[in-house]
């Protein structure tokens, strides 16, 4: 009898080299009621038509569930279930050990199936970090979470998540007349808290979802890796953050050039800095003003210059301070 | 862990018997059910199944995805997308962690994973305490598990073998936890008769999930957001579960006698002594000990006294038990839950038993609720007699108060 902890052999997905040499085939297509511009369901789009057809989908509670997967409207042409808010780790886990056994045993085909947990903030970075951290401790197992990130409970009325930023406005933390800053948190550092703590994760990676090919090629990357594998895709949101849907793009883009967003991955332990973000590391880009990012969006709109210079100064602090810039928010000054 | 129904499995010998507790017979069921996902989280009296599963799975002698969760809402949720994929599960849990897995219990049924949990019945916090007490398994009572409660270590592993025939058959596609009490049952040794794999085969066709399998090959959408359109119909699709889950579970137990060649009869409660019986207690899982014993004893004092055990109680066998009971003069419930603010402020069973009662013209006995036993305190045979005693006072015209605690401290 063959019990082994040894991972099966995972998909080959190679990257697309190229826009033209992206798969036609949809698996996510119309049937989804999300709000104009919005760029998670952009992420969803990307991630099936980057994994392709031998795959499932475990889609726990938020945004892609309540507004995107309806009753006799399913947008999915991949096998998609709904799973609870926190448990996309669990599902995925679950999902991975199910085809597992079952191929060991001869009771399913064996074959390379992906098996994609997906998350939002709210599911990933909050109520799901628990399982989504044990999933990664499980090296035998195939499988990706994806969390697309829109910085706030976005389905139930845009309340703060644990991946909001600094002073937004939310229905939860809506400025008043003595305190202007409600949300008094630090976005959570969720790619680099799973890098640190799991070094049994075969890739790690964040992603914005502004920019179609590499998200498509991450996700192709992390299917491939074989073990358990998690990608964070930041997800503008036209209603969460409060701007014009035409600037989704152009705010994936802000953030990555102002320095607030980090693109990068961690392959078997190795970083790599990504796209911009790695002419920032490298001097060769020069960080835009945070501002320019703030200003454009109404969930900031009640910031006043202090707030911005705060702002400013911890992006700061990332890029100049952090041991791993980005990445690792120890500082180098104390190590 | 050297168990001894480790050592007798390696023997691989034809029916034999070995002396095993009761969550062994759970995990000598589940190496025989060939289960292949079974996830672990450490609670008492629970997490000793799993002790067992995970020698069983180091020896070899088991093939399953083993897997530690970091807590049993995970636990739960694991086997649950396991088992939509195809997957035969086991899992289980003890008092607070069985509610604290409560938001994967109540989708677990609704999405018909025909999952087969074990309940090591515990008392739930505040405060802490290891022993029985049977609100843990009861409160998923409303949302379409099955719930069996059973008092020997074989009937756990009988009942486990027709738990996933039972759940896993078409027509029901739903959840079974099989409640133990903890300690009595799941840590008391007992001569259990260990079936055959060919016996088991037999009567256990694999796991087949159908038009609901979650594969690549079969691309649907489970579960997308309803709202007010069609909520209600699938409630119902649930709700037609239960119309038929008695005939279902009867069917089910006439195929295990005759395959394992094992007399059960009655699948849904066993009579003990009620032939001529003028009074009767009923209560479920291992009260059955110290209650036997009691009424051998006042049987001969010449006493006409009975006992009834229930197994199942979901599905409630309502009918059934209510043409047995109207026979007596009166009848005594015995709670090892409570239910705070409830009817008369009874105990679980005694309501539910008196509105099986309700319906009909036939007689109406007299039910008395005792609630006893609470936080794994012994029932003893003076309790089983003191209660029996009201019975009959009531059976004899006399007022005896509804519901009262029995073997509490003065």
């Amino acid at each position: 009898m063959n019990i082994s902890s040894e991972a099966r052999p995972a998909q080959k997905l190679e990257p697309f080299k190229g826009v033209k040499k992206v798969a036609l085939e949809e698996y996510f297509t119309s049937g989804h009621r999300t709000c104009q511009g919005c760029f998670s369901a952009q992420t969803m789009r990307l991630l099936a038509k980057a994994a392709g057809p031998r795959t499932v989908v475990l889609g726990s509670t938020g945004c892609m569930y309540v507004a995107n997967t309806s009753y006799y409207t399913t947008p999915w042409g991949v096998p998609w279930t709904h799973t609870q808010l926190g448990s996309s780790g669990s599902a995925a886990l679950g999902a991975a050990a199910a085809f597992k056994a079952q191929m060991r045993k001869g009771k399913i085909a064996d074959e390379p199936i992906n098996v994609i947990a997906v998350c939002g903030d709210g599911g990933g970075a909050d109520m799901g970090l628990g399982a989504i951290s044990a999933t990664m401790l499980h090296p035998a197992y195939n499988l990706l979470i994806l969390m697309y990130d829109n910085e706030s409970y976005a389905n139930t009325d845009i309340q703060i998540s644990g991946t909001s930023p600094y002073g937004a406005n939310t229905s939860f933390s809506t400025p008043g007349k003595v305190k202007r800053i409600m949300n008094q948190r630090w976005k959570k550092n969720m790619a680099g808290l799973i890098a640190a703590g799991h070094p049994t994760a075969k890739y790690v990676g964040t992603a914005v979802s502004s920019q179609p090919m590499p998200v498509m090629n991450q996700v192709r990357k992390a299917l491939s890796a074989g073990g358990p594998t998690f990608l964070h895709v930041l997800a503008p949101c036209p209603k969460g953050w409060d701007y014009d849907p035409i600037l989704s793009r152009e705010l994936g883009e802000l953030a990555v050039t102002t320095g607030i967003f980090p693109l990068y991955e961690v392959v078997e332990g190795k970083l790599e800095y990504l796209g911009k973000t790695k002419q920032i590391v490298e001097g060769r880009y020069t960080r835009k003003p945070v501002r320019e990012y703030l200003l454009k969006q109404g969930r900031f709109s009640h910031f006043i210059d202090d707030d911005i210079e705060f702002f400013q100064s911890k992006i700061d602090e990332m890029w100049n301070r952090w041991l791993i810039p980005g990445v690792m928010p120890v500082l180098k000054d104390l190590a | 862990m050297g168990t001894v129904a480790v050592q007798e499995l390696k023997q691989k010998q034809a029916e034999q018997e070995a002396l095993i507790t009761g969550a062994e017979a759970i995990a000598v069921a589940c190496k025989l059910a060939d289960v292949d996902v079974v996830t672990a989280y450490p609670i008492r009296p629970y997490d000793t199944v799993v002790q067992y599963i995970s020698q069983l799975v180091a020896d070899g002698e088991m093939d399953c995805e083993y897997i530690a969760a970091e807590g049993e809402h995970s636990q739960f949720e694991i086997v649950k997308h396991a088992s939509m994929c195809g997957a035969r599960v086991f899992c289980g849990s003890s008092g607070v962690g069985w509610m604290y897995a409560m938001e994967c219990l109540t989708v677990t049924p609704a999405l018909r994973v025909p999952m087969v949990a074990m309940v090591g019945n515990r008392a739930l916090d505040d405060p802490g305490a290891f022993g029985v007490e049977h609100n843990d398994a009861l409160s998923v009572r409303d949302l379409g598990w099955n719930l069996i409660w059973v008092d020997s270590a074989q009937e756990c592993l009988d009942t486990a073998l027709l738990a996933y025939r039972i759940a896993e058959d078409r027509r029901m596609m739903v959840p079974v936890a099989i409640s133990c009490d903890g300690s009595f049952l799941t840590h008391s040794q007992a001569l259990v008769k260990i079936p055959t794999a060919e016996q088991v085969k037999r009567f256990l066709p694999r796991y087949d999930r159908g038009e609901l399998l979650l594969h690549p090959d079969n691309v649907i959408s489970i579960a997308p957001q309803c709202n007010e359109d069609w909520v209600m119909e699938i409630r119902r699709s649930n709700y037609a579960v239960t119309e038929r889950a008695l005939d279902v579970i009867g069917e089910c137990y006439a195929d295990f006698e005759q395959v394992f060649g094992r007399k059960i009869g009655n699948p849904f409660f066993e009579e003990y002594m009620t032939e001529d019986a003028e009074v009767v207690l009923v209560g479920m899982g291992t009260l059955s000990t110290p209650a036997r014993v009691a009424i051998r004893k006042m049987r001969e004092e010449g006493r006409k006294v009975g006992f009834v055990r229930l197994r199942w109680f979901r599905p409630f066998p309502a009918e059934a038990l209510a043409k047995c009971l109207r026979r007596f003069k009166a009848i005594g419930v015995v709670d090892r839950d409570y239910s705070l603010g409830s009817p008369y402020l009874s105990g679980v069973l005694a309501t539910e038993i008196r509105t099986a009662l309700y319906p009909g013209s036939g007689p109406k006995p007299p039910v008395l609720g005792f609630i006893c036993g609470l936080g794994g305190r012994e029932v003893l045979v003076p309790d089983i007699e003191k209660m029996t005693g009201f019975v009959s006072q009531a059976a004899a015209g006399e007022s005896v108060p509804l519901t009262q605690w029995i073997g509490l401290r003065e």
